[in-house]
């Protein structure tokens, strides 16, 4: 593989799945709103 | 108000709004457009439209759907008629009913292509046939040599009535659950079998990193191109599913203290890795492989439509027995996830202003939507080769989107006001929200839709003009083929004026339920 496409290719799909992942972990670590809340699987 | 929708978990609903927005052009139009418009490099375009349009209309769109779920609202024309006293703008949200029907009116016919790729996957159709003989078999079907293109499509139809009328908990958010992961899990299967092939195995010719290597090698003097900008916008916002309506519909089932900024982010995200990440390391990787980068870049010039079809089933044919089976189930496997979580997306607005003007119970919602896609997608089906499907797609799956974009960023950013915009956005949210995109989706959003607009004008008088079927037909001498052309403007015109009709129908609907409200109020 060329090396500039090496470094597109890594730098990009690297930023992409950090952020991704960030933001899914936050999702899955943020604490439950007070009910009533917008979730049945809470209630 | 039979009304009575809700989500089942939050993982259920960021599933659901990513389901919505990944769909067959993370895998079939992401990786073209990118070698189209300088490789590596389509990226920074890419992104930067991320940042300044599809996030802000990811928040402007989220906001405005729990907005108006507030008061009761759950689709557009009401959502928007209540963030202003100037009574058009429910006409503008129109749009957002007519689009979702439009688009699911030709999608689910794509949709029901993958049903039954799987299918003759299974069935070992595609063993020992040669490349042009697999490509044969698309044109036959397409054709509709056998009623079975139309079993599947009906089949489709049904498949997505039925989740829709177990609603939203029930059926949508249960199928995102399911598909979302196998999609992830198909994709990151295919993309390391793809990235991982060496030339000489199976009969490939080419290293798979070939293929990522001509994807990513960036061509840095293409960012200075207008048209290269243009693809990026173009690609974000078919990507994410903005301008549609149906983001409002699923955020309006969200209630006013919870968040949407995260979840706007994480499922907007998720279809960034599948688009950027997965999308590109599947298809061009297995066709550069097998057929080399020349052949590659001529039969991209149609889209990915063919490679997907026409040319992938055969080069999986070419890893054997279980491999090649495993590979294709794979593939149509996770485009008809990609499909189904947006095509359900699709009919979710449409019930549910059935459902909050007229008090339709949910069921008979689902099934009046099946029965319209039906009714709406017949001619895309019987008459795809006369240009139907890609009229539909023109008009309902591209100027429609930008059009609705752009002036519900105007109403939010301008006369609803960014003081109360902002409000609606962060308002319950788990994250801190940069105050940059204040400023972003007041100024920067608009002007950057309104040249994506602008500069798309000449080219829908070309295509309103009939433009391109003129030229075919002064460069024919055919009588056939003139004949041909003849029967391609006929209906290309009459879906127009069906697709116009549905537009006008919605707006009618509309009013008599504005009636309404007048009357109880």
């Amino acid at each position: 593989m060329e090396s500039s496409a090496l470094i597109m290719m890594l730098s990009t799909e690297i930023v992409v799945t950090l952020i991704t992942g960030y933001f899914f972990w936050k999702v899955l670590t943020a604490k439950p709103k007070p009910e009533p809340d917008s979730y049945t699987d809470n209630d | 108000m039979s009304n009575k929708e809700s989500w089942g978990s939050r993982i259920g609903l960021i599933l659901a709004m990513a389901g919505n927005a990944v769909g067959l052009g993370n895998f079939l139009r992401f990786p073209v457009q990118a070698i189209q418009n300088g490789g590596g490099a389509f990226i920074i375009p890419y992104l930067v439209c991320f940042l300044l349009m599809g996030i802000p209309l990811l928040f402007i769109e989220w906001s405005t759907g729990r907005f108006g779920g507030k008061s009761g609202h759950h689709s557009t024309p009401f959502i928007l008629d209540s963030m202003d006293k100037r009574k058009f703008w429910k006409y503008v949200g129109v749009f957002g009913i007519f689009t979702n029907i439009a688009v699911a009116a030709y999608y689910c016919y794509l949709e029901s292509w993958t049903l039954s790729w799987v299918w003759h996957t299974i069935q070992g159709t595609f063993s020992n046939q040669t490349q042009e003989q697999v490509a044969a078999f698309f044109g036959n079907y397409v054709s509709l040599t056998s009623w079975e293109p139309i079993f599947f499509w009906i089949l489709c139809l049904v498949l997505n009535t039925w989740i829709l009328s177990k609603g939203l908990s029930g059926g949508v958010e249960k199928v995102a659950k399911i598909g979302m992961p196998l999609l992830i899990v198909f994709g990151i299967f295919l993309a390391y079998k793809a990235v991982t092939l060496q030339a000489g195995e199976h009969g490939a010719i080419n290293p798979g990193t070939l293929g990522l290597s001509f994807l990513w090698t960036p061509d840095f003097s293409s960012i200075w191109s207008a048209k290269v900008w243009l693809a990026a916008a173009g690609q974000i916002f078919f990507t994410l599913s903005v301008g549609m309506g149906s983001i409002q519909c699923y955020a309006s089932y969200v209630r006013k203290k919870d968040d949407i900024a995260l979840n706007a982010m994480s499922a907007g995200w998720m279809n960034e890795f599948v688009e950027v990440v997965l999308g590109s390391a599947i298809i061009i990787p297995i066709a550069v492989g097998y057929l080399g980068i020349e052949k590659v870049v001529e039969m991209t010039t149609s889209g990915g439509l063919g490679l997907g079809f026409k040319t992938l089933p055969y080069l999986f044919e070419q890893w054997g027995g279980a491999l090649a089976l495993i590979c294709g189930v794979f593939w149509f496997g996770l485009l008809f996830f990609a499909g189904i979580t947006s095509s359900l997306a699709m009919g979710t607005p449409c019930m549910g202003f059935m459902m909050d003007e007229f008090n339709w119970p949910r069921e008979k919602s689902a099934w009046a939507f099946g029965i319209v896609i039906f009714i709406l997608g017949l001619p895309t089906v019987l008459f795809f080769n006369y240009g139907v499907f890609d009229e539909y797609d023109y008009w309902a799956g591209t100027v429609s989107l930008v059009i609705f974009a752009l002036l519900e960023t105007i109403l939010f950013g301008w006369i609803f006001g960014m003081d109360k915009g902002w409000k609606e956005i962060t308002t319950g949210a788990d994250i801190q929200v940069p105050t940059i995109f204040k400023f972003i989706i007041k100024y920067v959003t608009p002007l950057l839709l309104g040249w994506i607009f602008f500069s798309s004008l000449p080219g829908i008088w070309d295509q309103l003009t009939n433009v391109a079927i003129y030229e075919e037909m002064s460069r024919t001498t055919d009588v056939l083929q003139r004949a041909e052309l003849d029967k391609k403007l006929f209906y290309v015109n009459i879906s127009r004026v069906l697709l116009l009709s549905i537009w006008l129908g919605i707006a009618y609907l509309v009013y008599i339920a504005y009636k309404r409200r007048l009357k109880l109020s």
